[in-house]
């Protein structure tokens, strides 16, 4: 059963280092299906959330392969963690005057924020869990959708809670 | 604090070569590793010069698999590194330490096309164990390291080659000669201790099966856990299969042995895999050469798994009990949990499968068969030659022939299938264990795509022999095409091949010919007196002999076809 579980892979910050990584995704034939590189607390090491579809022995063999790398330090698998998930998205979505009233409305509700007006445009960042977010862009098909963009999603583990 | 001692990077590179004790490497010269052949002229380290990269390559591979040791080869940028590409692809598949190095274009044109330059390092990640390239100040800061770092990868865990390619202004420019200083390896790890819980249950699985069988793979080899293997089989009394890679890791000549399995294995290896109800599988990885239909493959079969590699475990089949841990380590750990195990009816049965499902062929052409010529190479050596082969049909012929009883003997191309990789990987081997009769099995359409290197041999004087098992055919894909493509013969004649025999003598060796069954082991006795060259014979084989026992790709051991009864 195919499944959507996101991982972490802490990286040495060294050049190539990303083409190593979706290289092995590539040639094995694992899907990504969303994929965000930043920088860490450690200068030395870089962090990839690394979302992907496929049944848990595909899973776990992404996660050994992955581990095998010279450059990765460490490979944090999500499932069934207690996680802060995000995501931010720009969609600039083409309203005339009439309908930016209900456009803002809409925003409102998901705690949107219009970031920018232009000539018959409207752009909007939204922050939130993927499925927020879908929820999101499927209410805007009513607008024309100039350009969208999406960051892919971040994921961090929730800190230890008292006992 | 001292002042820091600044040396070319040229020099570095061989400073470390000799703490790593590399005694020859495989360099074949260019542009941008002039420096490091300039540095040469006053080292003592010996570079052999291939007649072509690739040679070099697969040479270095060879003297890793004879020696346990990391092999070294060298090349130039752009048209040399990529000429090392088939023969790092085929360490890869097979898991060989391996330290590969190659000159990089000046650091400030590095990505401007320029002359003799390439992708190296790009094109080799998924080639590759780990690859550096030198570019950035924190490796140059740490060259010696970086090659420090190299080799203990390459042999480390899982082995495999490591390239680093150097650029031009680094290994003539200065470098920093640093004390050795690679705890850096903070993220590479090295499975643990096996789980003792684990051992213990795999102990018991052991003594609790009625038919069990262990399958040995190249990581008994990597592992060199031979002692462990034959004393663990003694103790439980354990048949034993191995894989093409782990030929000679079980002696072949021992009762228990059960031969090789899958595609081109023995009758008896396959029966016993099917039938068995535990499978000690150690350093071996569930090949679709071995396994065939995996819906089908050993289908009453419990698994115990014990493989350096965790990603191994459980990739291609489910392991009850899964073992990350290297051969030497985990087999003696089971040898100590498990209890002694008395033979019984299962080896019995298999014992006498095997004496009535021997290998076979047929001898009934005008030409000889080419499995005599292998079976007359194991009588005139003892088989205790070194054997390197080709790839094709002589590879299988070698396999199923030529019976070893000794690891370390064996050179072949088993992951990627090089074609041409038996004559080069011999002469490595021959560099390794100067003293040895080292035999490279070939076919007539393999041998020539790496037939330049018989100079290297004649130079060096190595006295390898190359046995060509000559049937005009590219044999292997004949064969698929005689049994799954009604015999629509495509690409596959080689009429008009070279007279082997001048071809020899062209190059400085001797070559001889011999068509006549008769003459086959006069012919080799003559080839074992040669000790100053390399030999090269050609045998002039029947053209149509196929491959038995076969199971056709995808299929299993129900479909094996066997092999036609000998008349003898």
């Amino acid at each position: 059963m195919e499944i959507e579980r996101t991982i972490s892979v802490l990286v040495k910050n060294r050049p190539r280092v990303l083409a190593r990584i979706s290289g092995l995704f590539a040639r094995r034939g694992f899907n990504i299906d969303s994929l965000a590189v930043s920088t860490t607390e450690s200068e030395e090491i870089s962090r990839m959330t690394i979302s992907t579809t496929a049944d848990p022995p595909t899973l776990s063999q992404i996660a050994k392969q992955v581990s095998k790398l010279h450059d990765v330090v460490k490979v944090i698998d999500h499932t069934n963690r207690r996680t802060v998930e995000r995501e931010l998205c720009l969609i600039k979505t083409s309203v005339d005057r009439g309908q930016r009233g209900e456009l803002i409305a809409l925003c409102d509700v998901f705690r949107g924020d219009i970031v920018d007006i232009g000539n018959g445009t409207v752009m909007v960042q939204l922050i939130g869990d993927t499925d927020k977010i879908d929820a999101f862009v499927e209410l805007l098909a009513d607008y024309d959708i100039v350009e969208m963009v999406r960051s892919g999603k971040i994921v961090l583990d929730r800190g230890a809670q008292k006992e | 604090m001292m002042a820091q001692e600044m040396i070319p990077g040229a020099q570095a590179l061989l400073r470390v070569f000799e703490e790593e004790n590399v005694d020859v490497f495989f360099g074949y010269p260019g542009g941008s590793v002039i420096p490091i052949f300039d540095a040469l002229y006053d080292s003592s380290i010996k570079c052999v010069l291939p007649r072509h990269e690739q040679g070099g390559a697969h040479a270095a591979d060879g003297y890793a698999r004879a020696t346990g040791r990391v092999g070294v080869c060298m090349a130039t940028s752009g048209p040399g590194a990529c000429n090392l590409v088939t023969g790092l692809a085929t360490a890869y598949m097979d898991s060989i330490p391996m330290v590969a190095v190659t000159g990089q274009v000046r650091t400030n044109l590095v990505g401007s096309d320029s002359f003799q330059e390439a992708d190296v390092t790009g094109i080799t990640i998924p080639i590759t164990k780990h690859n550096y390239l030198v570019k950035e100040p924190y490796q140059i800061e740490r060259f010696a390291d970086v090659v420090r770092e190299a080799f203990y990868l390459a042999r480390s865990g899982r082995p495999g080659p490591v390239l680093i390619d150097v650029p031009t202004d680094v290994s003539s420019g200065c470098v920093p000669w640093t004390p050795r200083n690679i705890e850096a390896l903070d993220a590479y790890e090295v499975p643990e201790p096996p789980d003792a819980a684990a051992i213990e249950r795999a102990a018991e699985m052991i003594a609790k099966a009625e038919r069990p069988v262990m399958m040995i793979g190249g990581g008994v080899v990597n592992g060199n856990a031979s002692d462990e293997i034959r004393e663990l089989s003694a103790k439980c009394n354990l048949a034993v299969v191995h894989t093409l890679m782990a030929k000679g890791c079980f002696p072949e000549s021992h009762e228990l042995s059960m031969g090789m399995p899958g595609m081109h294995g023995m009758a008896y290896a396959s029966y016993a895999i099917q039938h068995s109800d535990l499978l000690v599988v150690i350093g071996a990885r569930f090949d679709d050469r071995i396994t065939g239909d995996l819906s089908r493959f050993a289908p009453d079969a419990q698994v115990i798994h014990i493989d350096i590699d965790p990603a191994e475990i459980d990739k291609v089949r489910y392991a009850n009990i899964g073992i990350a841990c290297d051969a030497k380590t985990a087999t003696r750990a089971l040898i100590e949990a498990a209890t002694a195990r008395e033979r019984g009816a299962w080896e019995e049965r298999l014992i006498t499968y095997k004496r009535e499902h021997p290998l076979g062929y047929t001898d009934d052409d005008e030409l000889m068969a080419p499995q005599f010529v292998v079976e007359k190479l194991h009588e005139v050596t003892g088989g205790k030659a070194i054997i390197a082969t080709e790839v094709g049909q002589n590879q299988m012929w070698a396999a199923q022939y030529y019976g070893l009883d000794e690891p370390r003997k064996w050179c072949t191309s088993g992951g990627l299938g090089t074609m041409g990789y038996g004559h080069p990987a011999a002469i490595g081997a021959q560099f390794g264990r100067p003293g040895e009769l080292v035999v490279d099995i070939a076919g007539d359409g393999s041998i020539q795509m790496n037939m330049q290197e018989l100079t290297t041999g004649t130079i060096h004087k190595l006295p390898y022999k190359i046995i060509i098992l000559n049937n005009s055919f590219l044999g292997m894909v004949r064969q698929w095409q005689d049994m799954f493509y009604d015999k629509r013969y495509s690409g596959v004649d080689l009429t008009g091949n070279p007279d082997f025999v001048k071809l020899a003598e062209a190059h400085g060796a001797v070559g001889l010919r011999c068509g006549d069954r008769d003459k086959v082991v006069e012919t080799l006795e003559r080839a074992m007196e040669v000790d100053d060259g390399p030999v090269m014979v050609d045998f002039v084989v029947s053209k149509e002999q196929n491959v038995f026992p076969m199971i056709p790709a995808g299929k299993s051991f129900e479909n094996l076809i066997g092999c036609p009864m000998a008349r003898k």
